[in-house]
């Protein structure tokens, strides 16, 4: 494998050819905050919460999609990127209900974490708050639409590691909404296993084991390295 | 000429009120009412939410006494689940409970009402606030403010924070508590018993002093409503409902508290956004209760306790019958905390009290459930009504303070009529339409308190609108 040389926050760092950005800041210990990333599932770049400045590119590009080449430089973090990112998250915030306080992800929350940890402490824009509903009607989970901030982790672990594919997204904009198999109550989807794997992923109190109270709910998702590589083949 | 006076709005209440005075020809008061213009419609943010989120949830409703939403909010859905939960949940809840009454409690009289018992109804107002109280008996204060910060730091160690912990949940509560809170339990209560009976002592040596307010501040024959507990002692956590009359007779015993619809009825009134329930079986005048400590105290046998029975018997002897005056609300808070330091000591006690079986799991079994608990201010109702899937679907509650909403009124007139005369307004009769009111710790919607800085502008209007006098407080 060939390897790059690149120049990140004006540190000189190394890389495999084909890596993609955010792989490469990770392995070096450079954090750049992400949500909708996760290891073990594909990258999509919808979060936008890893853009980063490439030197040369007229525009920022997400770290998680973007492949590394030889000589490129990039900025992580500058006032204008922590900006963004900032205005990304109050975006999230005001398109749906967050309310931290009755959630019951509330403390174990990646959307809530990474606003504490990037100092969003208001929200500039008219809340939408639009009124949505809560699908309880499988036995052991329940999505609450109103805390789905559309990263399709559901999506995408359902599909790549389960093979199930229940998970979906219809709709467009700011209607998009994740569905069970053609937007049917999940407890009556024909393909859920009922393997909880959206459960554990979900960043946010979206997806959520029934019978949690506020804060009770912790994700783990340190299963899903391990299982990527065994659905590969690989040890 | 008919006129008309506006205290708006009330201070050293929780939450935010306005009182009007509606004076006759003679200038004395013919009306007074108690309006409550918040609107909070918690009852309407549960539709749609799975009901085990409830607690969590409706404890928002109040930053005093949210442990009280937490526990009916749980104990609805115990019932929704159908199962009886582990007794070394029922036990922890019960402490946590009696925490809250505690510092409720000791918030109500050393913060709010202490100001005006201690310095007088007609000291200066700049001066008639903790801050003012302070100054001339600091022992009090500091004590005050002890027996608060013990019952908050009991709720944190044992439910994980002061306000809205989340820790009580349908079926239990979520982790059994660990030795060192327990430690740090027993090892507060003989200060804070110390304390609680050296202020309940001052309180009744100066209860000559207020024999006026006593005679006035709503003193009326009424209904009083409580919980009570095995052989009718004094419980705020769970048990059948108990009515009492002016006499002290029981009206009504071993009434299911699920079953309250069929002996509660609500009235909507048109100036507030306070509902005034009463008893369905008398109707609106005659069916008009008291709850609270005064209530629980008239509707209980004993306490259980030893210090609070002996402190309930004198108690008992101010007067035959049920204690009718609201102005001894603030009497029977000192004993309720008497009795909750010496109830938290024993079940903290109890060998078992750091059993780790503290939650028992189900879905939901049922469609409906009622979750009733004392709460500092008087009987808190919670009704839930869930889909297959346990999303709620309706929501009904009653809140302490709505009990009182009749006899609250009911009192202003009682004391308007005593101490306002309508041709001069002096800021001292003013203050006790404040302070009956006061008397009975009303929490209206949990708004957050700014010490001293709330202004008081009070008119006095003629029936063209013409301001007649105008009396105006300054925060302090």
């Amino acid at each position: 494998m060939s390897v790059c040389t690149l120049f990140v926050d004006g540190r000189e760092v190394s890389a495999g050819a084909g890596e993609t950005l955010l792989e490469v800041l990770r392995e070096n210990g450079i954090d750049v905050p992400t949500l909708c990333n996760l290891e073990g599932l594909s990258a999509v770049g919808a979060c936008r919460m890893c853009l980063v400045a490439v030197k040369g590119q007229g525009r920022l590009m997400p770290a998680c999609t973007t492949r590394v080449w030889d000589h490129m430089e990039v900025t992580t973090h500058d006032e204008r990127l922590d900006r963004y990112r900032r205005g990304v998250l109050e975006l999230l915030f005001a398109e749906r209900n967050h309310v931290c306080s009755v959630c019951v992800a509330s403390g174990h929350c990646e959307l809530q974490s990474l606003a504490a940890q990037l100092g969003m402490d208001h929200v500039r824009f008219d809340y939408l708050h639009p009124p949505l509903a809560v699908d309880a009607s499988h036995p052991r989970f329940a999505i609450d639409h109103n805390r789905c901030i559309l990263c399709t982790r559901c999506v995408r672990v359902c599909d790549e590691i389960e093979g199930a594919h229940t998970w979906d997204v219809a709709g467009r904009g700011v209607k998009a909404w994740v569905v069970t198999d053609l937007a049917e109550p999940w407890g009556e989807s024909s393909t859920c296993t009922s393997c909880g794997k959206c459960v554990q992923v979900c960043p946010t109190g979206s997806l959520f084991v029934k019978g949690h109270a506020v804060g009770e709910m912790e994700k783990r998702t340190a299963f899903l390295p391990y299982l990527a590589r065994r659905r590969k083949g690989t040890p | 000429m008919a006129r008309r006076i506006e205290i708006d709005p009330v201070t050293r209440i929780e939450g935010h009120a306005r009182i009007t005075l509606e004076l006759g020809d003679t200038g004395r008061v013919e009306r007074a009412r108690f309006h409550v213009d918040q609107f909070r419609a918690f009852e309407k943010l549960a539709v749609g939410r799975p009901f085990h989120e409830m607690p969590g949830i409706m404890a928002r409703t109040c930053g005093i006494c949210p442990v009280s939403h937490l526990i009916a909010g749980a104990k609805a859905g115990d019932a929704l689940l159908a199962v009886e939960i582990p007794a070394a949940a029922v036990r922890l809840r019960r402490i946590l409970h009696l925490a809250q009454i505690l510092q409720s409690h000791a918030l109500s009289f050393f913060y709010l009402s202490a100001p005006d018992l201690l310095l007088g109804m007609d000291a200066d107002p700049a001066q008639r606030n903790v801050v003012g109280l302070y100054a001339a008996a600091p022992e009090l204060v500091r004590g005050g403010i002890a027996l608060r910060a013990f019952g908050q730091e009991i709720i944190a160690r044992l439910a994980g924070k002061r306000i809205h912990p989340a820790w009580v949940v349908p079926g239990g509560v979520s982790s059994p508590m660990r030795a060192e809170a327990r430690d740090f339990v027993l090892a507060g209560i003989p200060t804070a018993l110390d304390t609680a009976l050296r202020t309940l002592d001052d309180f009744k040596r100066q209860l000559e002093s207020h024999q006026e307010e006593i005679r006035s501040f709503a003193n009326f024959p009424s209904l009083f409503l409580a919980t009570v507990g095995e052989h009718g002692a004094l419980e705020h956590y769970d048990g059948p409902l108990r009515l009492v009359d002016a006499t002290g007779e029981i009206v009504a015993d071993g009434l299911d508290p699920a079953a309250y619809r069929e002996y509660i009825a609500e009235q909507d009134e048109p100036d507030s956004y306070m509902k005034s329930p009463y008893y369905r079986p008398r109707g609106p005048s005659a069916g008009m209760y008291r709850v609270g400590p005064l209530a629980r105290l008239n509707a209980a046998d004993r306490c259980g306790t030893e210090r609070a029975d002996r402190e309930l018997a004198e108690f008992r002897a101010l007067q035959r019958g049920a204690q009718l005056s609201s102005f001894h609300y603030h009497y029977a808070r000192l004993v309720e905390i008497v009795y909750a330091l010496e109830q938290i000591d024993a079940l903290a006690r109890h060998p078992e009290a750091l059993d780790p079986r503290v939650r028992a799991q189900a879905g939901p079994n049922r469609v409906e459930g009622v979750g009733v608990a004392e709460a500092p201010r008087g009987t808190l109702i919670h009704h839930y009504r869930i889909d297959a899937n346990g999303i709620v679907t309706w929501a009904n509650l009653i809140i302490a303070t709505g009990h009182n909403g009749l006899a609250m009124n009911e009192g202003l007139l009682q004391v308007a009529k005593h101490f306002v005369d309508g041709d001069r307004l002096r800021e001292g009769m003013l203050n006790r339409v404040e302070a009956v009111i006061r008397a009975f710790d009303p929490c209206l919607s949990c708004a957050t308190h700014e010490l001293g800085r709330m202004p008081l502008d009070v008119r006095l209007v003629d029936a063209r609108g013409n301001v007649v006098d105008v009396l105006r407080r300054d925060g302090a």
